[in-house]
């Protein structure tokens, strides 16, 4: 079941389009805000708030990067692995989550504290290399420096 | 040197109120255009030669012209293209950021130049800041009727909305960006019909770059020829916000006339190479460009001088390769990214870019053979304009045929050593 506050913030989403369908990739946000990821259960109620199918909607959230069909933990890493950063050392920054979380692109720590997932570039190329844990975005990274960042994410 | 689009915008970017931005003669643009024929607008801007500034290079004025002036069977939209996902490219970032409101007076301009009554803001997903200052602005702007119903008292009504992104490459692509918008997959439409006749929901839609509407209330103001003159280049107008990344002293964005050289940007804005660096190329407006080299290094950026030299501006934003970084390893990179976003609709995309990333990934690990240079070779000529549905895959083979060109030697001796000559060990 949608919440009321999730059903509000759709439909204050459809008000700018002249179809609901437009407002999917919306839903999926506001959702995804709410819980940290979307589940087939919340599929199919996007899918009835909008008047589609659970597989028009599953569609749409299959093909976006930054909808989590599966839990992710309490934080997301994402850590740029385009053109800029990788020639300024994203490989050995991702190395470095590596070392201090124990996890890979696509993993969560035992914990539930941080997922790692790779990213296309964040347009922060002339601060590279880049990422962004939650909604903050973090430039000129260093490998040396990455614990001390992380520790600021309980 | 006059910087119209960024000369107000402060150094930590904290974007100017409304009020501060009337003040330093925001709006008054809005203000004229407004009291006049909405064709006015539009021949400022043919004058003026602008040129779409997402990579595309296509005359602005041109585009509006194309959208049709008598059809009120429905509404009209403007699109603006804030999906900035191109690797190495953060200049929309900068406008968006630091000077919201002179994007939203573009967008009142240009939605009255094609008559739009409803105009969307594609932005990209990780732009937090720019969501927040874009929704502040529209606040402002909303209070004081500069958008919303009888603008400034007159009978032109303009809605203008966010619509913020959630990751995909192809919305860029700006059919796959009209699919998205309309809440289906961002796969590429087949033109014609083009999206000035029949785009959003079926109807006449304008797509247009940040960087592009935020020259358009400088043109008004001043004036199409004064706009012109900015530009160093004959056949393009006014000033271009360049950039420049990689193993350099200063990376950054400048806004500097169109038509400037990059090795004025490479050596003079950017301050050259990092010590212990050197200078191997250059891929002009993001990945889906042709490198450059040393000899193009006195090459204008503009349009067509890029196109000569074999590449294409793009989106201005350049990216370094030094002699310290693998070019086989670099395309590898690209290729990657753009097998993964490819979107699967066309079977030279899907199965070709995938292959490609595989074969320069056996390289890259020592196990690559002659052949492979070929494989390489026959893919650059067979992806082609024609030979996909949409320019991703085209774009893609753009720095893998340079990169063949130009740095043959260092494809060849990862055969021949049986090992990336880059990577320790």
């Amino acid at each position: 079941m949608l919440t009321e506050q999730e059903q509000q913030a759709i439909a204050e989403e459809l008000r700018h389009y002249p179809q609901p369908r437009a407002a999917v990739s919306e839903a999926l946000k506001i959702v995804q805000r709410h819980r940290g990821w979307v589940s087939d259960e919340s599929v199919r109620d996007i899918a009835a708030a909008l008047s589609l199918t659970p597989d028009e909607v599953d569609s749409i959230a299959t093909c976006y990067s930054m909808i989590f069909r599966r839990p992710v933990g309490r934080h997301v890493i994402l850590l740029c692995d385009s053109v800029s950063c990788w020639i300024m050392g994203a490989n050995p920054l991702q190395a470095q989550v590596g070392a201090l979380l124990g996890i890979g692109p696509g993993e969560t720590t035992a914990d539930g504290r941080f997922t790692l997932l790779p990213c296309a570039c964040l347009g922060a190329c002339d601060r590279a290399p880049a990422m962004m844990i939650d909604d903050d975005l973090h430039v000129d990274l260093v490998p040396e420096k990455l614990g001390e960042l992380l520790e600021r994410y309980a | 040197m006059e910087r119209p689009l960024t000369q107000h915008i402060r150094p930590d970017r904290e974007p100017l109120t409304l009020r501060e931005y009337e003040q330093v003669g925001g709006y008054q643009a809005a203000r004229r255009a407004l009291q006049a024929a909405p064709r006015e607008v539009t021949e400022q801007v043919l004058k003026s030669n602008l040129r779409g500034r997402g990579g595309g290079g296509f005359l602005t004025g041109q585009k509006w012209s194309l959208v049709p002036p008598d059809d009120h069977n429905g509404p009209k939209y403007l699109v603006i293209n804030a999906d900035e996902m191109e690797p190495g490219t953060m200049k929309d970032r900068w406008l968006l950021e630091g000077q919201p409101h002179q994007l939203l007076e573009g967008v009142l301009l240009s939605a009255y130049a094609i008559q739009a009554r409803v105009a969307y803001i594609f932005l990209r997903w990780d732009y937090k800041l720019a969501a927040r200052r874009l929704q502040q602005a529209l606040a402002e702007a909303y209070g004081q009727r500069l958008l919303g119903a009888n603008i400034l008292g007159t009978p032109f009504c303009l809605d203008v909305h966010v619509h913020t992104s959630a990751g995909r490459y192809m919305c860029g692509e700006e059919t796959g960006l009209l699919n998205a918008l309309e809440g289906r997959r961002p796969t590429p439409r087949s033109r014609p019909p083009f999206a000035v006749t029949c785009g959003l929901w079926g109807r006449p839609t304008a797509i247009n770059n940040v960087e592009t509407l935020c020259c358009v209330p400088h043109i008004v103001q001043r004036g199409g020829e004064w706009f012109r003159a900015l530009s160093r280049s004959p056949d393009d107008g006014g000033t271009k916000i360049y950039g420049a990344s990689g193993r350099l002293r200063k990376p950054g964005l400048w806004e500097l006339p169109l038509g400037t050289t990059a090795r004025e940007i490479l050596m003079e804005h950017a301050g050259g190479l990092a010590d212990g660096y050197r200078f191997r190329g250059l891929l002009p407006g993001g990945a889906s460009t042709d490198f450059l080299v040393e000899q193009h290094l006195d090459v204008k950026l503009d349009f067509a001088s890029v196109e000569k030299a074999g590449s294409r501006l793009g989106t201005g934003t350049m990216v370094v390769l030094d002699d310290r970084t693998c070019p086989v390893g670099l395309v590898l990179n690209l290729m990657q990214f753009f097998a993964r976003e490819s979107c699967g609709w066309c079977t030279p995309c899907r199965e070709g870019l995938p292959w490609l990333a595989r074969t320069l990934q056996a390289l890259e690990d020592g196990l690559g053979t002659p052949a492979d240079l070929d494989v390489l070779e026959a893919h650059v000529r067979a992806i082609r304009p024609g030979h996909t549905f949409c320019a991703l895959a085209p774009g893609a083979m753009e720095p893998l045929g340079s990169a063949l060109k130009y740095f043959r030697p260092d494809f060849e001796r990862h055969v021949a050593d049986r090992r990336c000559p880059w990577r320790a060990g």
